[in-house]
């Protein structure tokens, strides 16, 4: 009788697993690094926010999924007064943060929790404001706390922010991972308990799945959203597990270990290209990579120098050499998933002689240089070193002697930025907001030299252009004055723009509805899997 | 005993404060600071950056930052890491029992394979079988660990299937950490086949891992083999009539095994200071990746509380050797 029951009972054990098993669709999706910490305002790191900001929590405004555009999120819609100055949102009714084991809502989303959510970061006397070191990069590295007068509450369901200036490109800003919506109630409590850290471990938001637990560097999991406002994902569960060997991650992915992997080595990739059990999905990524002259010193003060130097680089060659197909040749500053981007621009040819009878025009011979080559791989650089020693050789050429000199990474972007560098330094971006005042302003403006702007270039034509569009609403408008301004900068070449990275996720054929996002998310909230 | 005990942890004070000062200095020495490392691309403006710096105490004399660093460890504080806003200690203990697992299955596969492989190469000395053994030692001690590691899982993972490719356990088993070591924590949940899975995730890199030492404790183990077999000692056991596996096994063997305790020793402290490269190839959650990451973040507080901690870790397992000795060979026993 005793063996008959236990009979029973693993026969509906087994019974029970595999209808779980049937029933419960999951996803493993094996992340290139860890989550630094759960509160997406305190990072930058694209990494950290695939793990909190994407699965867990929304913003105002979202970013249509494929694009740079925006859309509604959490506000259903919102009104933007003729001056520019006044943002008025208007937030969804109905909709619920996260019930989990640490924390129950008695209340729906609300103006508080949007208010709280930037306070925070932007109001010293905030008492969230010094919490984990009280670190809000991102909002100040989009100069936030400059363009940002006030949030005020109208009513439950409405907000209004207001700006000191005008600028256009602050809807894209609310639609970045910083600007995530986080519970009001949810902080409360904690502070009341005295656990505000538990603030950035144990993450409360509106996203499509729920944290369930993470165990550091190995593995982090989530389950759906019942409540989700925008639908239940399709997922059940979502697991994302840390496998920082980008060699061992293509492994797993054929093991069946992952689903969806990113950032497989350029040399792996035709391998999975031709593996009928998966999908390869590969785009433009959202940055660009240069050589920025220091345009202050002579004699890169000539913008016919500069060209002359442009003329001299093999581009092809080099992106063939470096990127191993996983680049693309730039010829603009910004990338061409971005909006604005100047289709009609002619890329400075790879002419030697041309360079060099330019350079004579320009009285320049025997030139010395340095060549900055970064110590480190960067998404718009996988080898900065092998780059710098090919330019050398494409200047040696042309007769202009380069030394490449590197520092170490810190000591690369401090010395690098600074006016009185000599020589021209390789360096790239990753692009924040998908707007082009993004790239065009912040790297290229004048207000950037000294810092972001690494050709110390201040050209006052494309500075105006630059500015103007940052302060217009409409698109279509501020397209015309960004290609104005796109081709200003290829006459004036204060850089070599070298190429955009290709990014690359494949994943197993059963994963669906899969969509690459041109600012580098791994986003499941859409995603499904059929067996 | 307890004499003996009292004076090594006595001497154990002075090389405390100094490996604290040591680690101070060696993170503030490289070039870079953790502020520019953190803002990137985007560049600080100098104001902010000012803040930042004094926010951090950075711009504190080297010497006032020293006392408060030192002012905070000896309250057992080690600061808060930059980089994750989380307690050092408490970062250091979620990953620390991940690298005392890895270590000693690499230790117990090194120990258990090379001893006897020492020992037999020795008797055999000069024979093919000693060869051989030797030879493969050599090749052991000077491969590639990356290229060991991604051959074991494309053969064993890929190609054969009989092993999983990295992690520490199936993702399809769930439960909190209780020890935070796998094997017992598996078996302590109760779930089916989780146990199994813990182990068959645990042996690729523990053997990747048990490479090098297995190679270092086969030859030490053989030279020390050979010295031995030679004493007078050895050769009046043999004349005694004893059966070669007692003389061997008993009287060589275990004098041999002094010089090979210390290097397991050395070794078990080596492999407990974390394996970056084989924790990374297996997404092993260690200290080995850990460190490097906060070094090439500039985590100032992480990489001293780290180095601090595992200071101390290395100089408990050099005291348990040296406790271990006395029970190899009684002629060392430690008198109070």
């Amino acid at each position: 009788m005793k063996r008959f029951a236990y009979l029973m009972a693993t026969t509906a054990l087994a019974l029970g697993v595999a209808l779980g098993a049937a029933e419960a669709k999951g996803l493993v999706y094996c992340a290139e690094g860890s989550p630094e910490g759960w509160d997406p305002a305190l990072y930058t790191a694209g990494t950290t926010f695939d793990f909190s900001s994407q699965p867990v929590f929304n913003r105002l405004v979202e970013f249509t999924p494929g694009t740079t555009k925006t859309q509604p999120g959490l506000a259903e819609s919102w009104e933007i007064s003729p001056d520019g100055l006044e943002y008025t949102f208007h937030l969804r009714k109905g909709v619920k943060f996260h019930t989990t084991d640490f924390f129950t809502p008695t209340r729906d989303l609300n103006a508080d929790d949007v208010i709280f959510s930037f306070d925070r970061q932007g109001n010293k006397d905030n008492p969230w404001y010094n919490y984990a070191g009280g670190n809000w990069e991102y909002y100040v590295g989009m100069s936030m706390p400059d363009l940002v007068k006030s949030w005020t509450k109208v009513d439950d369901y409405t907000v209004k922010l207001t700006l000191k200036s005008p600028n256009a490109p602050m809807l894209a800003n609310l639609a970045m991972d910083f600007a995530s919506i986080v519970s009001k109630e949810y902080a409360d409590q904690l502070a009341k308990d005295g656990h505000m850290d538990d603030f950035n471990q144990k993450p409360v938001g509106t996203g499509p799945f729920i944290y369930v637990d993470y165990q550091k560097d190995a593995v982090a999991r989530y389950k759906a959203n019942p409540d989700y406002w925008a639908g239940k994902p399709k997922l059940d569960d979502l697991v994302i597990a840390v496998t920082p060997d980008a060699a061992v991650r293509v492994q797993k992915l054929k093991a069946g270990e992952c689903d969806v992997i990113p950032y497989p080595n350029p040399a792996d990739i035709e391998a999975l290209k031709s593996d009928a059990s998966l999908t390869v999905m590969q785009q433009e990524g959202l940055n660009v990579g240069y050589l920025a002259y220091n345009t202050l010193q002579k004699p890169f003060d000539d913008a016919r120098v500069r060209k002359a130097l442009n003329m001299a680089i093999n581009k092809q060659a080099i992106i063939d050499a470096v990127f191993q197909g996983t680049g693309v040749a730039a010829k603009n500053p910004i990338p061409p998933t971005m909006w604005s981007y100047r289709q009609d621009t002619v890329d400075d040819p790879y002419d030697p002689d041309g360079a060099k009878k330019l350079l004579d025009e320009a009285g320049v011979k025997d030139l010395k240089m340095k060549v900055w080559a970064m110590p480190v791989q960067r998404p718009y650089n996988p080898n900065a070193r092998r780059m710098a020693e090919l330019i050398q050789a494409d200047f040696a050429k042309v007769g202009v002697t380069a030394e490449i000199v590197s520092y170490e990474w810190g000591e690369y972007l401090k010395r690098g930025a600074a006016k009185d560098r000599d020589g021209a330094l390789l360096q790239g971006w990753t692009g924040d907001n998908g707007d082009p005042d993004n790239f065009l302003n912040v790297l290229l403006g004048c207000d950037g030299i000294g810092g972001t702007n690494r050709a110390e270039w201040c050209n006052k034509e494309f500075d105006d252009l630059v500015k103007k569009a940052a302060t217009i609403s409409d698109q279509a408008e501020r397209t015309k004055l960004y290609e104005q301004a796109q081709a200003i900068f290829k006459d004036q070449a204060p850089w070599a723009t070298i190429a955009h990275s290709v990014i690359t996720v494949p994943m197993a054929k059963k994963v669906q509805g899969f969509v690459m996002d041109p600012l580098g998310h791994h986003q499941f909230g859409n995603v499904d899997v059929t067996e | 005993m307890l004499g003996f005990l009292v004076r090594r942890v006595a001497v154990l004070i002075p090389t405390f404060i100094g490996v604290s000062l040591v680690a101070f200095i060696f993170i503030r020495l490289l070039p870079g600071d953790p502020i520019y490392v953190m803002s990137g691309e985007r560049t600080l403006p100098p104001e902010r950056y000012q803040e930042l710096i004094h926010q951090y105490g950075f711009d504190q004399p080297i010497w006032k930052q020293y006392v408060v660093y030192v002012e905070q460890l000896a309250h057992g504080d080690l600061g808060t890491s930059i980089n994750t806003k989380r307690p050092v200690l408490s970062e250091f203990m979620a990953l620390f029992p991940a690298t005392v697992e890895l270590s000693l299955a690499a230790m117990l596969i090194a120990i258990v394979l090379g001893i006897p492989a020492g020992v037999i190469a020795a008797v055999k000395r000069g024979s093919i079988l000693d060869h051989g053994l030797m030879s493969t030692a050599l090749v052991g001690y000077s491969m590639p660990i990356f290229w060991w590691a991604l051959l074991l899982i494309i053969v064993f993972a890929g190609w054969l299937g009989i092993a999983p490719v990295s992690g520490r356990i199936g993702l399809t088993y769930f439960f909190k950490p209780v020890t935070g070591f796998m094997l017992i924590d598996s078996l302590i949940s109760g779930q089916k086949g989780a146990f199994q899975s813990a182990v068959s995730h645990l042996i690729l890199p523990s053997i990747v891992l048990g490479t090098i030492p297995l190679a270092i404790i086969a030859r030490q183990t053989r030279s020390a083999m050979l010295e031995v077999l030679n004493e007078d000692y050895v050769r009046t056991a043999r004349a005694k009539g004893l059966p070669p596996s007692r003389v061997i096994g008993i009287h060589a063997l275990r004098n041999a095994l002094i010089p090979v305790v210390t290097t397991i020793g050395l070794q078990t402290g080596y492999l407990l200071t974390g394996a970056i490269l084989t924790e990374t190839i297996f997404s092993w959650p260690g200290i080995g990746k850990w460190m490097i990451d906060s070094i090439s973040r500039r985590d100032y507080p992480a990489v001293q509380g780290g180095l601090v901690l595992i200071a101390l870790v290395v100089m408990a397992v050099n005291l348990a050797v040296d406790l271990v000795y006395g029970l190899v060979n009684p002629r060392i026993r430690h008198v109070g």
